[in-house]
Order: structure tokens, then C-alpha cells, then sequence
């Protein structure tokens, strides 16, 4: 894709989130930066705690009573009903503005748990339409037809009789499909997916991310994947943010962070899932827990579990190094005076297993 | 490190759950497997399809419809007497899947790892019960000065290593992993899997583990039985199952698994199943012997069909 026709949709500038707790402030986002094109997919990776769902949050202006923006912006750009170019800076918009102009109608989300996400009471088809009256003031004649037109579109068999059914009447998988249905009926330009898959199985989760990515195709979605699958990311990505406590840590292309991946943090998150050629006796486990946001970082926050540190990481927080292409590190091991330092080689073996499958793949 | 002393026989294990008068619902349905002292047996399949009722009838928290469960020669299926109860707790334990809601919030990590030597007598002072704690408590990396505290104020992975650590008290020789990593971060799952690796080795345990990724079941199993809709429709070594899959089910699962590789997931084609569609009915089918550890459930028909392909 040439740089030109690159459209931006959403550019998201130093932000920083805190949080006040009983125990003290806990800095849970330092400063992220982040960028998303039309039609495009970034995902967004990273342990429990790394701040990725609250950033995906914040996109939505959902926001908890303790949590304060220090700083930062998160600039959403789209085209209006006249056809006009608007930006705007969902930071500076109260909670309410946000639901009113941005929710639903121009950035949507995907929950992790369909059993939760959707209201027992309500039949699945007054859920898809309650959207669509809202903010486009439909007729439900019209709500209808377009709900029903959803719910094939996300793939349910005999949508008419499924329109009156409630919840618990559906499977697990269903049930997501329903929640994405919810999402896409007031035609967003971009889809929030927060852990879409987690909560089911491997087999649902297959057909689920194919789902999501033909509907990307069908309506020029943009789509932000929060997960700590690295399997998943590999199938439904453009782009990769690798994010540590609050901060990315490293970013690319998929391919970049896959095969050449630079940050010891990335090393050690692929290194510690076994594929199915895996047959070391042990996992290589990234070691220690992660950090506690409560307390002030001082320098790289992964420093203490890495046996890569530099003194300079105990020190100093090491800014984004570009690497080439779209690739940026947040490392000074990728600082050019910095000693040379080789991935692991089980990683190394790893990754060069993997393009030989590709290869493989290719001949064929 | 596997043994061929038959530790667990199990054989058309049926468990029935009458949910009114009308239906029943068959989540186990006639399974046969033997666990061997001192494996790793991965039980995989989807959500419902009985791979946690497996586990929990063979620990009996629930009575078995009917077949037979024997434990180190001893039927265990039936009615046990107390003394029978005590011995199967004794030997075999279970680690639960979310560490944040099995442990008592209310107790201290001490108290909840004792529980069990509590209930069993199993010391004859406190110094004794201390000493025995903290060293299950060193031996999972946790520390003497943890064991004081709440769960509460520990993280998702050190979590879990107290719920390991109250299975592996007692001493077990089975002890019944359901989903124990499934609730953990990428790089906790592997801390907590080496750790179950070395304790295995250490003290000789057996696993039954239960899980739905198939990588990680992959990676530190021995056998596998592959579950669907209540039946076992293939079960093998790690080898058999990975390397010539048979069962369109199996297939279709492997073919499931997300591969961390970008471009080679591009190629990747999703094997669809659909017993009903496909017209396999798991009750008509019979277990055939394809090799010597190699087992698949199918009708004469379906047999020679699936094997065919190969």
C-alpha cells in the first residue's frame, strides 16, 4: 500500500492515564503513541496489567471514576454526513459528548465475554435495532430489516427466527457473533476488538477471526486487536504495538516483529509459547512478575526481569530507536553505540524454522 | 520417565445429568483410557464436549452412571466407604482453573495449603505441619514469609502456584490439572508449565490435564485423547495424534490452532467439521485399534474410509 493513500483515522499523541487508588497513584498508561490507516489492522499485544485495554478504552471515552488523562491526545478524523473532513480530540470531550457523537456510530467494540456483553432480558434482535434507532433514528421497520440483514452478515443461520431469540438460547460462538452484529449496525469506521476470541474455542476462534477479517473487507473497517495471543495477532494483523507497562515497547509490521524482532520483552513473549515443533524439555519462561505501576519507574521497566540490561536501562528511560521500514524500538540495545546483542538462539532457531516454512509454503 | 504400570483404568465411564424428567444429558458417554504412572495424559476438546466432568468423576465429585474407574487396582467408581475416601483424597488431587476464585480469600496461604493435612491429620505437631508446608511452599518458588500472607496479595501466576502447591501437599500420585494455565499470562503459562515439568520429574507425579490449547497440550504430554460431544473419538500418543491425525474431528482441530508465524498463516485452510452434517454418529461407532497405541472411534464404514486417505 503507498504512503499517499494511506488515510489516517486515528492518531493517538503521549498519552497518559493514571489512576488513584487507596494505594497511591498508579501510572498505568507513559506516554503511547500510536497511529491507525483506513482499512488496516494493528493489534495490540501485551501481558495482563501492560495497559492495553485501557487505552482501547480510552479511544471509546470510557472512563473509570478514579481515572484521570494527564496529558496527551487521541486525534479520531472522519468524514461527516456532508462529506466534510472533521478531527477531533476525544481527550478533550466530555464522557457524554463522546457516547452521544462517537459510540457505536463511528468507533464500535467488541467485548471479551459474549455472556456478559449482551443483556439477558432483551431478545438479540431488539439489541442490534436499540443502536441504529438511536443514532439514526431508524423506524423499526427499517431497524428491522437492516438487523436481519446483520445477523446474516455475521454469518447465523436463519436470522428471522434467531431475530426474536434471547442470549441463553445461543451458543458461545453465536453469542460473539450477535455482540460483533451489535457492533457493526451503526456502520463504524473503526472496530474495537478487546480479547474477541478468548473466551471460546480454538475451532469458534478460527471462524470468528476469519469473520472479523471478511466484514473488515466488506465495509473498509478499520481494526484495533487487543490480545496476548501472539498466534492470533499472526493471523488477523497488518501492524504490531508490543506494549509494558504502559508503554509500547516495541512496533512494526507483523513481519518485522516476528522475524526480526529487536525488544528482549518481544524475545522473550515469543519465546515462551511452544508451537507445535516445540520439543525442548523446558519453556524458556520470561522471569519475575511484572512490575507494579504504583511505584515510580525509574528507566526501562522491563530492566529488572532482562538479562540483556544495560546500566543505562536501570537509568534511563530509553526513547523509540528506528530500525528500519516501520519498525521502532524502545531499547537502548538498539542505540548504535550499544553492545551488540543476539536474540536468543532457541529464538533464533525458532524464527528460522518458521521461514523455512514459509518458503516451504511458497514453492508449493 | 512413564512407567507401563497402569496407574488409572478407565472404561465405559458414563456420566448422565438428568436435567428434568424428560432429558438427560449425556456429557461423558462411554469413554475407555489407562493413564500410566508417571505421564502426562492431555485430554483436549471444546467447551462442553465433557473433558472437565471426566476429571471431576474421576476424582468423584460426582458418582459416576455407570463403567468403571480403577485407581492403583481399586475400584473406585462405586460406593466408597470412609476409609476408601480418605485414600482416594490422599492420592489424588486436582488443580483448579481460575487461582483467583479457588482459594479461600479468607485465609492465609499457610492455612489453605494445610487444609488438607488438617482434615487427614496428616502431622503429629505444628512445628511438623509448618515444616511440611513451607517446603511444598519452596518447592513451587514461593517463600517462607509469603505463607503469612492473603491470596489476595499475590499475582495471577503466584496464584497458581499455591493452588499447585495445596494439590501437591498431600503428596499425590495423580493429580487432575483442569485448565490450570488456561487463566494465565504467555509468559506466566510458561513459568507455571516448567514448574509442573520439574515437579513431575521430582516426585514422580502423573497428570491428567486437561486443556483446550493445543499447543501447550502438545508440548508436555505423553498421550492424548481427543474428546467430542462426550465420546473419545481418538486417542494415541502425542506422536499419533500430531503426526497422522485420522479423525476428521482431530483434524479439524489441529488445523484450528493459531500459528504465531504471519506468512505461513496465510496459506493455513480451516478444516470444517460438522458431525452432523458429515452424518458420523459417535454411538454407532466401535474402537479400532489403528496401531498399538493408536485408538479411533468410527464405524466400519467411516473406518476404512479415514484410514484410506493416509
Amino acid at each position: 500500500m503507498a504512503e499517499e493513500t494511506r488515510e489516517r483515522v486515528l492518531s493517538i499523541r503521549d498519552l497518559d492515564i493514571s489512576f488513584d487508588t487507596s494505594n497511591g497513584t498508579m501510572n498505568a498508561i507513559r506516554g503511547v503513541r500510536l497511529d491507525l490507516y483506513k482499512g488496516e489492522t494493528i493489534a495490540i499485544v501485551g501481558e495482563s496489567g501492560s495497559g492495553k485495554s485501557v487505552t482501547a478504552k480510552a479511544i471509546m471515552g470510557i472512563m473509570a471514576k478514579n481515572q484521570h488523562i494527564n496529558g496527551g491526545s487521541i486525534m479520531y478524523s472522519y468524514t461527516d454526513d456532508e462529506g466534510r473532513k472533521e478531527t477531533l480530540d476525544i481527550t478533550k470531550m466530555s464522557e457524554d459528548e463522546v457516547r452521544k457523537t462517537i459510540c457505536g456510530k463511528h468507533i464500535a467494540m467488541v467485548f471479551q465475554d459474549p455472556m456478559t456483553s449482551l443483556n439477558p432480558t432483551i431478545t438479540i434482535g431488539k439489541q442490534i435495532m436499540e443502536g441504529m434507532v438511536d443514532h439514526y433514528h431508524y423506524s423499526k421497520e427499517e431497524a428491522r430489516k437492516k438487523a436481519i440483514e446483520l445477523l446474516d452478515d455475521v454469518g447465523i443461520v436463519d436470522p428471522e427466527k434467531r431475530f426474536g431469540q434471547y442470549p441463553h438460547q445461543l451458543s458461545g460462538g453465536m453469542r460473539q457473533r450477535v455482540v460483533i452484529a451489535i457492533a457493526l449496525a451503526c456502520n463504524p469506521d473503526i472496530l474495537i476488538c478487546d480479547e474477541p476470541t478468548t473466551a471460546l474455542d480454538v475451532t469458534i476462534q478460527a471462524k470468528i477471526l476469519n469473520l472479523i477479517k471478511d466484514l473488515q473487507k466488506k465495509k473498509d473497517l478499520s481494526v484495533i486487536y487487543i490480545t496476548h495471543d501472539l498466534g492470533v495477532v499472526a493471523q488477523v494483523a497488518d501492524y504490531v504495538a508490543v506494549m509494558y507497562a504502559g508503554r509500547i515497547v516495541e512496533k512494526g509490521s507483523v513481519d518485522e516483529i516476528y522475524y526480526d524482532p529487536r525488544h528482549p520483552y518481544t524475545w522473550g513473549l515469543l519465546s515462551s509459547m511452544p508451537d507445535l515443533s516445540t520439543n525442548t524439555p523446558r519453556l524458556f519462561a520470561i522471569p519475575g512478575n511484572p512490575i507494579n505501576l504504583l511505584n515510580q519507574v525509574k528507566g526501562d521497566a522491563f530492566a529488572a526481569r532482562n538479562p540483556y540490561a544495560l546500566q543505562l536501562d536501570f537509568e534511563k528511560q530509553p526513547p523509540m530507536f528506528n530500525v528500519g521500514g516501520k519498525h521502532r524500538v524502545a531499547s537502548w540495545l538498539c542505540h548504535p553505540k550499544a553492545p551488540k546483542v543476539e536474540m536468543p538462539h532457541s529464538l533464533r532457531v525458532k524464527i528460522d524454522n518458521m521461514l523455512k516454512e514459509v518458503n516451504a509454503y511458497g514453492k508449493q | 520417565m512413564a512407567s507401563s504400570e497402569i496407574l488409572l483404568e478407565v472404561k465405559n465411564l458414563k456420566q448422565y445429568f438428568r436435567t428434568s424428567r424428560t432429558y438427560t444429558v449425556k456429557a461423558v458417554d462411554d469413554i475407555s483410557f489407562n493413564i500410566f504412572r508417571g505421564e502426562t495424559y492431555g485430554l483436549v476438546g471444546e467447551s462442553g464436549s465433557g473433558k472437565s466432568t471426566t476429571g471431576r468423576a474421576i476424582i468423584r465429585l460426582y458418582d459416576p452412571t455407570g463403567g468403571s474407574i480403577r485407581f492403583r487396582g481399586h475400584e473406585i467408581a462405586g460406593n466408597l466407604t470412609k476409609d476408601e475416601k480418605a485414600d482416594l483424597r490422599n492420592n489424588m488431587q486436582m488443580i483448579f482453573q481460575d487461582p483467583m476464585s479457588c482459594l479461600n480469600a479468607r485465609k492465609k496461604v499457610i492455612d489453605i495449603v494445610g487444609e488438607g493435612l488438617d482434615a487427614h491429620h496428616a502431622y503429629s505437631s505444628k512445628a511438623e505441619r509448618k515444616e511440611k508446608i513451607i517446603r511444598i511452599l519452596e518447592k513451587v518458588g514461593l517463600t517462607e514469609e509469603q505463607a503469612t500472607r492473603y491470596p489476595h496479595q499475590f499475582s495471577g501466576g503466584q496464584r497458581q502456584r499455591i493452588g499447585i502447591a495445596r494439590a501437591l501437599v498431600m503428596q499425590p500420585e495423580l493429580v487432575i490439572a483442569d485448565e490450570c494455565i488456561s487463566a494465565l499470562d504467555v509468559s506466566i503459562q510458561a513459568q507455571v508449565v516448567n514448574l509442573m515439568r520439574d515437579l513431575q520429574e521430582e516426585m514422580g507425579i502423573t497428570y491428567l490435564f486437561i486443556a483446550h490449547d493445543l499447543s501447550m497440550v502438545k508440548y508436555i504430554s505423553d498421550h492424548i485423547g481427543v474428546m467430542h460431544n462426550g465420546h473419545i473419538v481418538e486417542s494415541g500418543t502425542t506422536e499419533d495424534i500430531f503426526s497422522s491425525p485420522l479423525h476428521p474431528y482431530t483434524q479439524s482441530l489441529l488445523s484450528a490452532i493459531p500459528e504465531p508465524n504471519p506468512e505461513a498463516a496465510k496459506y493455513k485452510k480451516h478444516v470444517h467439521y460438522n458431525a452432523k452434517e458429515m452424518g458420523v454418529d459417535y454411538t454407532k461407532g466401535k474402537l479400532w485399534d489403528v496401531s498399538e497405541s493408536h485408538k479411533l472411534l468410527a464405524t466400519e464404514e467411516e473406518y476404512s474410509k479415514w484410514c484410506r486417505k493416509h
